[in-house]
């Protein structure tokens, strides 16, 4: 197995497991508080709108989207880490086919897998931290994967037309 | 029936035999996940035709009534409307975790078929595996399906019922037996002397293997390009939009003004549609692609003539491409793009079928001379 196939394989399972782990996780301990804060909120905002209580409401939804927020990157780091993991290891099998030296198929390997892992995690940081460096985490992440992807199309067309 | 797969038990070499032996761990992962895939598909097509436009409305109507009852003062039917909304989001939110899991589960399980002859396990350990996988990533998508209809009854915890303890503990299984595979894998990555994993799938380039692992690639590629292209134009702007509209909505309601809420419901609703539309075009586009690029592996497996197996190919990233296109043209293009979209989805699951039944050709072939199929 060579180098830039193994980090594809071995990554990519390890990274199905973070992403599963911290699904189970989220699942166990936090998604139905959240989920539960999140109609709470709503319904507050509302009964205090009936009751011609304008702050109070203001207040509640804006409870409701501090709530939303964390609630949405919750459930898309979790399945984001799990899809990039699977896309990480489908590569990784047919790896071999592309038409690069090893060098450069182990550079997008690296790409793959570093944007993989920290896109999600920008992703998830900005539930922790709402400023520009979780943000810039998570750009730069997506930014790895998407190059990475466009050299390995490439090295597969090139694969095609010189076998 | 004419030419069919190269690998054909006539020309299969005994070690290929051997990795796809009946009840054996590759065979059992290869068909319980294209089983996983389309039992979710089919889920999510009745799922789509029959629950969510349904529900969407229910939602609507009791969102609707919540606001009004504010309008006029009346925080009691507020309660009820809300809770009302939420027993509704709930209903819809376990079906399309049923449908997600139950394909993803089924993608996993195609690539640990894959990965079979790099796993360092003894053949009874990988099929145990094999069971406990495929045992779990049947029990989490039904036991998530049961969750709004079980509820709290007879549970031991205050917030869980039965269903989701039942539904993690599916999780749970996935999660050992990935951790077994893995392990498996590092030890034959991790060993002094490096042997070869021989696998004809992973040689085999038929020119429909081809055409569907450049065609998962591109539409992964555009699924990836799409979510980059929605995150930093519309994400932030949606998310902003949410709220506010939320709080006008409120707002007007503690001034009484009815137009006012009027508007703001109407806006919102198109937001929640306009959202709805970005993410299952995104999500679907990587999906299908996974998809494409692991069916590519499994070709030679396709017990049927080659045109034939150009034929499915071409069926599949045809409707893998026109779901998420249509999808997207939905809010412009109303029902007509919705029909297509749907029609996208049925050509996939036609061509799955006809990739399963190649499939189950190729293991009674295999079978029947050494007396197994008996």
């Amino acid at each position: 197995m060579s180098g830039a196939r193994r980090l594809l394989i071995l990554g990519g399972i390890a990274l199905a497991l973070v992403g599963m782990s911290y699904g189970l996780w989220y699942a166990v301990f936090n998604e139905h508080q959240e989920l539960e804060g999140l109609g709470k909120s709503l319904t507050a905002g509302f009964s205090a709108a009936a009751e011609r209580n304008a702050p109070a409401a203001a207040a509640a939804l804006k409870q409701y989207k501090e709530q939303k927020y964390a609630y949405d990157r919750h459930v898309d780091v979790h399945s984001h880490w799990i899809g990039l993991a699977m896309l990480l290891i489908v590569l990784g099998i047919a790896f071999d086919r592309l038409a690069f030296s090893d060098g450069m198929k182990y550079l997008l390997a690296i790409g793959l897998f570093l944007g993989a892992f920290t896109f999600p995690l920008g992703v998830l940081l900005q539930t922790y931290n709402h400023g520009a460096v979780p943000r810039a985490v998570a750009i730069a992440g997506s930014a790895l994967v998407i190059a990475s992807l466009g050299g390995i199309t490439l090295g597969f067309a090139r694969g095609r037309e010189s076998s | 029936m004419g030419k069919t797969s190269s690998l054909s038990p006539g020309n299969l070499a005994a070690g290929a035999v051997a990795s796809f032996a009946p009840l054996g761990a590759r065979r059992l992962l290869l068909l319980g996940g294209v089983g996983l895939i389309l039992a979710g598909m089919i889920f999510g097509d009745i799922f789509a035709v029959f629950v969510l436009h349904q529900n969407a409305a229910r939602v609507g109507a009791n969102l609707a009534a919540g606001v009004h009852a504010a309008l006029v003062g009346d925080s009691t039917a507020v309660l009820t409307s809300f809770q009302n909304v939420g027993g509704f989001l709930e209903n819809r939110g376990t079906k399309v975790d049923t449908h997600v899991h139950m394909i993803d589960f089924g993608y996993l399980a195609l690539m640990l078929a894959i990965l079979q002859p790099w796993i360092a396990l003894s053949e009874i350990s990988k099929k145990r595996v094999a069971w406990v996988f495929l045992f779990g990533s049947g029990l989490l998508p039904v036991c998530v399906f049961l969750i709004h209809y079980v509820g709290l009854a007879y549970s031991p915890l205050q917030a869980i019922g039965w269903a989701s303890i039942l539904a993690d503990l599916g999780g749970l299984l996935v999660l050992l037996a990935m951790l077994a595979y893995l392990l498996g894998l590092l030890r034959r990555a991790t060993a002094k002397e490096e042997r070869g994993a021989q696998d004809a799938l992973l040689t085999d380039r038929g020119s429909e293997g081809r055409w569907m692992l450049a065609g998962g690639v591109l539409l992964a590629l555009f699924g990836f390009l799409h979510g980059a292209y929605y995150a930093s134009v519309d994400l932030y702007r949606h998310e902003a939009m949410d709220s506010s509209i939320l709080s006008e909505m409120a707002a007007g309601a503690a001034a009484s003004d009815t137009a006012d809420v009027e508007r703001s419901f109407r806006e919102y609703g198109q937001l929640q549609g306009d959202k709805a539309v970005q993410i299952a075009a995104h999500a679907h586009l990587i999906e299908f692609g996974l998809l494409a690029i692991m069916l590519a592996f499994f070709q030679p497996y396709v017990a049927l003539r080659e045109a034939w197996k150009r034929r499915w190919a071409g069926v599949l990233l045809l409707g893998s491409a026109l779901l998420p296109v249509c999808v997207l043209l939905e809010l412009r293009y109303g029902l007509v793009a919705g029909g297509l979209a749907d029609l996208g989805g049925l050509l996939v699951i036609i061509s799955l079928i006809a990739m399963c039944i190649g499939i189950l050709r190729y293991t009674g072939e295999l079978d029947a001379p050494s007396g197994a199929a008996r």
